[in-house]
């Protein structure tokens, strides 16, 4: 209620009260207009011309002006307005290009007053002189501007813009003879209303269509033009030539532009086509609307302030048949929800932070950023230059927090990007390959994901027939893999009890995937399972060695250590069995980031990373005769959510590209698509462009795929003149000769163009490909010996 | 362009060599009244080397369209945009989705054209044995092609729902304003193609002849096309005979205009009678039909593209089929329609807007042997007419000034050409407007083509607006 009591002051003791309300209307408004003392408001569409009256709490009809039988044409209204200064008089402009006054004190039903029929298109705006009664000014698709005096039958003078429609007229507020028209071509022109033979002046506003303008109420310099081109200007008409002072982008072309009553840089906006809100922008804070109002279901056509002199109440009319009236109170503030911190991590782990200068205490031992990332400080201030918008309090600060220079080193990224092979070789070979890269940067985990997909893809044609027996001794030993397997580390004793233990496993592989449910409940149980008691747990398992669950999950942690600590070889080769469950593979990559893990399980863990590969793969090769690689499906999948959650997503994308059809269907569309997009967009920042490239060409996500085929366009100058061809890649404008000849078949080169960078000879890619596999000079006859790879 | 005479070693190897079957690029212009490449201004020379690059050849519409060069430049920019530049459809969707629209005038001749286009960017042949053998999603497209080509006051946001649902093969919205662009430019270029008359090009089916070339050039397609060899002997070349009949066509025409232009303030018809205007027209040009309705059987090759081909142009209000009239002033290219296309397609809109906007501007103020005309008047009832036969009225047009500008014979021509090309024969160009000149019918076409365009846009997307909202 204090705005209310503010209210009440602005308007001198005539308060205007009210709440957000709304009538249905029985048809789409074009147009409304509000009488003089808002208490009541007209409503102009094809189908409807009524006056509603605002009451406290709702409207009321007042009065239906469409009478008459078959209503014409000419209530079919595009526009409307009510005089200022009599509360009497109405006029519109009709669809079909008449003109018509309406006289609310005529005592008839029809208080249709007088008729114009003097335009030859649609009239589509009208407006009355702000001071002078009977004057009456209107603007009309055929280019015309009329004005009229009521007292009279025709118009008294016509206005020709001498391009095309004029889409709004104003008068001016203070300028007793000026006012603005605006046109479909984009132009503003201001008249004086004495000389119709010229305009005053002009100056092209928008690009495209300017549907409407406005003068500030209080400075008689300033006009708002809104367009077709989404933008709100603002110009200063007081110097010689307009000047744009501010520009406002909204999302959809302007329909209609209203100054806010009592507030200097307020302005309303609403839109055409697809945007049903209404704006209320600070001309000065251009990005951001200062209010919002959302009521309405289809475009806004009309809005106006209720009162002259007030700034709390707007009406407006919509093609959703509805009359609304807001409260500024009520309206959303989307600057409430937006963020007002923004935060941003460069590409080496710089992070920069920018906050509302209040929130961030001006600390002593800031430095101006100085931009120079080895510097190693670790917060620096530097001042945002949005002084300027010190009124609107939205100064912020920005600081930098750098990482110290090792930490940050993403070197590791970029030559996992540049080794990875990525397709064109068969799955093992590229696990093999990416396996060694990842190993190469002492990236154990990663290698070892590698070895592990290569394992369960592409075993087949790694395993002889000879595992398929059973036969464990010669099974395991025939894989490439177990040759790094170093048997002589571990006691016979130990390792013939592991044969055992494997061979049991075996037979019992069914029980044991059967519980493998039941084992991934335990192990959550188990997550809480403290280092020191692992190793009995251990113990307890390597003795029983025919066991179960249990056993199974305890020998997660050992492996999720090994993964973090390269650890000695010595001792505990038993684990094999292990991994005969599946769903312990899938434990290994949950738990490598458990925080729980100790150091002294260092002693109890001896596995390499080698060993466990090597485990993983016998016991693989076991029973590979059983199970489809589908079945390891889930298990990957959520490998990759796993790093991709940690940040790596290089190694995700890189997994999907690798493994393709096989894995695509089981993570959905998006997540791939997301994941692709932060990969490109990390290598994209690393100027990795060949690479980046190849992964959208590899990318099945159809998204993404597409982000080859934008802006394909390539510029070449001409080889003759020097000059860029605009037109053509092939033929130069300005020399009138085609560029690009081939040399052997001596036509003209359309598509692909190689050339030799020696002699710069070249012609059709298939030409030069031929004539270089029989012959070694050019084929231009400069001697050259060119080469072709 | 030009085809060697064949030397007498090609014909002992048994080399069957084309020879150029049709006159010049239209069959209904004689090749000496149409620009010959070589007597072309500079301008034309530019729009002939843009024209070539782009296309790599000349083709005959490309010929005829030069005759109003400051079109010609706006329509192969936005061609070119359209089919070669950066948009949401892959490029053999897009000269595929040609295809389809073409397809449904039965037009050949853009048939072929992007046939051929459409393999060399890569198309799956297949494709080209049916709209079945396409992707779905391109046969989802299919309902809304035809209704866009012969009936589109139907479309409603129910058909763009359903082509927008999200499953396996819907589009998206950009997708969508695309094909529509595409569409409803291949639509209104088969209305040129068969206004015009336009040969098939020389490497195209019925472009050529192998037979020697003292036999006659009689040609089964062009009795497809509605045209038949006779004609030619029984016509009378425009221009040749000027009889004084046709001489008071002009004068009657321009004695018109005048009256119109001079009276309109004294004689108010009342709103009533201006609604009736509008719906006489509307409903009058149902009843212009060509009188030589035959039936052309389009020819195999095109037939496979479209199903359905009993579906075509039915005119309103028959069989009680009432469609509510559509408001010009409540949908309006500028205001809405350019609004949509350019926030879903960038650039397009522009294209589009300069190219309605110089279509329905161009003027050389001349009237056949008249000059200094302001020709505006009738473009305007032309314009309007095309619109009105859409039922789209505008509220500040006077339908009766269409009734007294535009006569029986040019009314026929108008109505074939727009709503079933197919049928417009070489007798019909001939028969209307005896004493202009060929630029002015190729003029008139323009403004058909156009005209139709915006009117098919309007609608589709009014409906994807609804959609939206």
């Amino acid at each position: 209620m204090e705005k209310m009591a503010r209210v009440t002051t602005a308007l001198g003791g005539n308060a205007l009260t009210g709440r957000t309300m709304f009538c249905h209307l029985d048809a789409p408004a074009n147009a409304i207009s509000v009488c003089r003392d808002a208490a009541q408001v007209v409503v102009a569409g094809r189908n409807i011309f009524k006056i509603y009256s605002i009451e406290e709490d709702q409207f009321v009809e007042k009065l239906n002006l469409r009478v008459g039988r078959k209503p014409s044409l000419n209530f079919s209204c595009a526009d409307v307005v009510w005089h200022q200064m009599d509360e009497n008089l109405l006029a519109t402009a009709a669809t079909n290009g008449v003109v018509v006054t309406w006289n609310l004190g005529k005592p008839s039903r029809n208080k249709q007053d007088q008729l114009f029929t003097e335009h030859k298109r649609t009239v589509n705006k009208v407006c009355f002189h702000p001071t002078e009664v009977y004057m009456l000014l209107s603007g009309s698709q055929d280019g015309y501007m009329k004005c009229f005096d009521l007292r009279k039958k025709d118009s008294v003078s016509t206005f020709s813009g001498q391009s095309e429609s004029v889409r709004d007229v104003q008068f001016s507020i203070r300028d007793y003879f000026t006012f603005a028209a605006t046109f479909e071509n984009g132009n503003v022109q201001l008249w004086d209303i004495r000389r119709p033979d010229r305009y005053e002046r002009m100056f092209t506003a928008h690009n495209g269509p300017v549907f409407c303008c406005d003068w500030h109420p209080e400075d008689r310099g300033w006009l708002a033009t809104g367009g077709r081109d989404k933008m709100v200007k603002v110009w200063d008409m007081n110097t010689t030539r307009a000047k744009e002072i501010y520009c406002v982008q909204t999302i959809a072309s302007v329909a209609r532009v209203k100054w806010r009553p009592e507030c200097k840089h307020h302005i309303a906006t609403c839109s055409m086509m697809v945007d049903h809100n209404i704006y209320v922008w600070d001309v000065r804070r251009p990005f951001i609307p200062s209010a919002m109002f959302e009521e309405h279901k289809d475009v806004t056509t009309g809005i106006v302030w209720r009162h002259l002199h007030d700034p709390y109440f707007l009406l407006s009319g919509s093609k959703d048949s509805t009359l609304y009236q807001h409260i500024f109170k009520d309206a959303s503030q989307p600057i409430d929800r937006a963020n007002p911190e923004g935060l941003c991590y460069s590409l080496y782990g710089d992070l920069a932070f920018a906050a509302k200068e209040s929130l961030i205490s001006s600390d002593s031992n800031r430095k101006p950023y100085i931009g120079d990332r080895r510097h190693p400080i670790f917060f620096k201030r530097k001042l945002d230059p949005t002084e300027q918008f010190e009124y609107i309090s939205s100064s912020s600060t920005l600081s930098v927090f750098e990482t110290d220079v090792e930490s940050g080193s993403m070197d590791w990224f970029v030559h996992t990007a540049k080794q990875y092979a990525l397709a064109g070789r068969p799955l093992a070979e590229l696990c093999d390959h990416n396996a060694k890269v990842a190993k190469g940067l002492d990236r154990n985990q990663v290698a070892q994901t590698w070895t592990m997909l290569r394992i369960i893809y592409s075993s087949l044609s790694t395993v002889s027939s000879a595992n398929l027996n059973h036969s464990m001794g010669k099974g395991s030993t025939a894989l490439p893999l177990m040759n790094s397997f170093n048997l002589k580390d571990i006691p016979s004793g130990l390792g013939s009890e592991s044969r055992l233990d494997r061979s049991k496993g075996e037979s019992r592989t069914e029980n044991i995937l059967m519980d493998s449910s039941s084992t991934l409940i335990n192990n959550e149980d188990n997550e809480e399972t403290e280092g020191s008691d692992v190793p009995a747990d251990y113990l307890l398992g390597d003795v029983e060695a025919d066991e179960d669950d249990l056993y199974m999950m305890d020998h997660e942690n050992p492996h999720a250590e090994e993964q973090e600590y390269s650890l000695p070889q010595e001792a505990f080769p038993l684990r094999h069995e292990i991994v005969d469950n599946p769903s312990a593979l899938d434990h290994l990559q949950d738990k490598a980031d458990s925080p729980h893990v100790s150091g002294n399980e260092a002693e109890t863990v001896s596995l390499t990373p080698v060993e466990s590969f090597s485990l993983i793969s016998i016991s693989h090769s076991l029973y590979e005769n059983r199970l489809p690689s589908d079945f390891f499906n889930p298990i990957v999948r959520d490998t990759l959510l796993f790093y991709a959650e940690q940040g790596d997503v290089q190694t995700a994308v890189s997994v999907l590209i690798v493994l393709g059809d096989r894995i695509r269907k089981e993570i959905d569309e998006q997540t791939q698509e997301h994941w692709y997009t932060s990969y490109i967009d990390l290598l994209q920042r690393f100027q990795l462009w060949n690479i980046s490239n190849e992964v959208i060409k590899l990318s099945t996500c159809r998204a993404i795929n597409c982000l080859n085929q934008a802006s394909t366009t390539l510029h070449v100058n001409c080889s003759n003149c020097k000059r860029p061809m605009s037109n053509r890649g092939w033929i130069c404008d300005r020399c009138r000769q085609c560029a690009s000849m081939c040399a052997v078949c001596h036509h003209v080169v359309k598509g692909l163009f190689v050339w030799c960078q020696g002699c710069s000879h070249g012609g059709h890619l298939q030409h030069i490909m031929k004539w270089l596999e029989t012959s070694s000079h050019c084929p231009a006859g400069c001697g050259h010996l060119c080469e072709y790879t | 362009m030009r085809v060697s005479r064949p030397g007498p070693q090609h014909q002992e190897l048994g080399i069957r060599i084309p020879r150029p079957l049709g006159h010049g690029p239209s069959r209904f212009i004689p090749e000496k009244e149409t620009i010959q490449v070589g007597n072309e201004d500079a301008m034309m020379h530019t729009l002939f080397a843009d024209s070539f690059a782009t296309l790599g050849r000349l083709d005959n519409v490309t010929l005829v369209m030069v005759f109003h060069p400051q079109y010609l430049e706006s329509f192969l920019k936005t061609q070119h945009y359209l089919l070669q530049m950066d948009g949401p459809l892959p490029l053999h969707y897009r000269h595929y989705i040609g295809i389809m629209a073409a397809a449904r005038h039965q037009c050949s001749y853009l048939v072929n054209l992007h046939v051929n286009d459409f393999l060399h960017v890569g198309g799956d042949p297949k494709w080209l044995n049916g709209l079945e053998n396409a992707p779905q999603k391109l046969q989802n497209l299919g309902e809304l092609n035809k209704m866009l080509a012969h009936r589109p006051w139907l479309i409603t946001k129910e058909h763009i729902e359903q082509l927008l649902k999200t499953e396996e093969n819907s589009w998206s919205l950009a997708e969508l304003i695309h094909a529509v662009v595409l569409l409803t430019h291949y639509h209104s270029l088969a209305s040129f193609t068969f206004g015009c008359g336009i040969s098939p090009e020389i490497d195209c089916e019925g472009g050529h002849t192998f037979r020697p070339p003292s036999v006659s050039n009689y040609c089964i397609c062009d009795i497809t096309n509605g045209y038949h060899g006779v004609d030619e002997i029984h016509a009378s070349p425009t221009g040749s005979i000027p009889s004084t009949e046709s001489v008071c066509e002009v004068e009657a025409l321009m004695e018109k205009m005048k009256q119109l232009q001079e009276c309109r303030d004294e004689e108010e018809a009342s709103q009533e009678e201006m609604a009736t205007r509008f719906e006489r027209e509307k409903r009058e040009s149902m009843f212009v039909c060509s009188s030589e309705d035959e039936e052309s059987a389009p020819t195999r090759d095109v037939s496979r593209h479209f199903e359905d081909t009993s579906y075509g142009y039915k005119d309103f209000s028959r069989h009680g089929m009432h469609v509510p009239t559509f408001r010009a002033q409540d949908y309006s290219w500028e205001d809405h329609g350019y609004s949509l296309v350019n926030r879903l397609y960038p650039d397009v809109g522009q294209l589009l807007d300069e190219k309605f906007h110089i279509a329905y501007n161009l003027t050389y103020n001349t009237m056949a042997m008249h000059k200094d005309v302001d020709t505006s008047m009738l473009r305007r009832a032309i314009w309007n007419y095309i619109h009105c036969m859409f039922g789209i009225r505008y509220d500040d047009y006077d339908y009766g000034e269409i009734n007294q500008l535009l006569d029986r014979s040019f009314k026929v021509y108008i109505k074939t050409v727009v709503c079933t090309p197919e049928k417009t024969t070489k007798r019909m160009y001939d028969s209307f407007w005896r004493q202009f000149e060929h630029s002015e019918k190729v003029h008139v076409n323009l403004l058909l083509v156009e005209a139709r365009m915006q009117a098919e846009l309007l609608y589709a997307l009014r409906a994807i607006t609804r959609y939206m909202t």
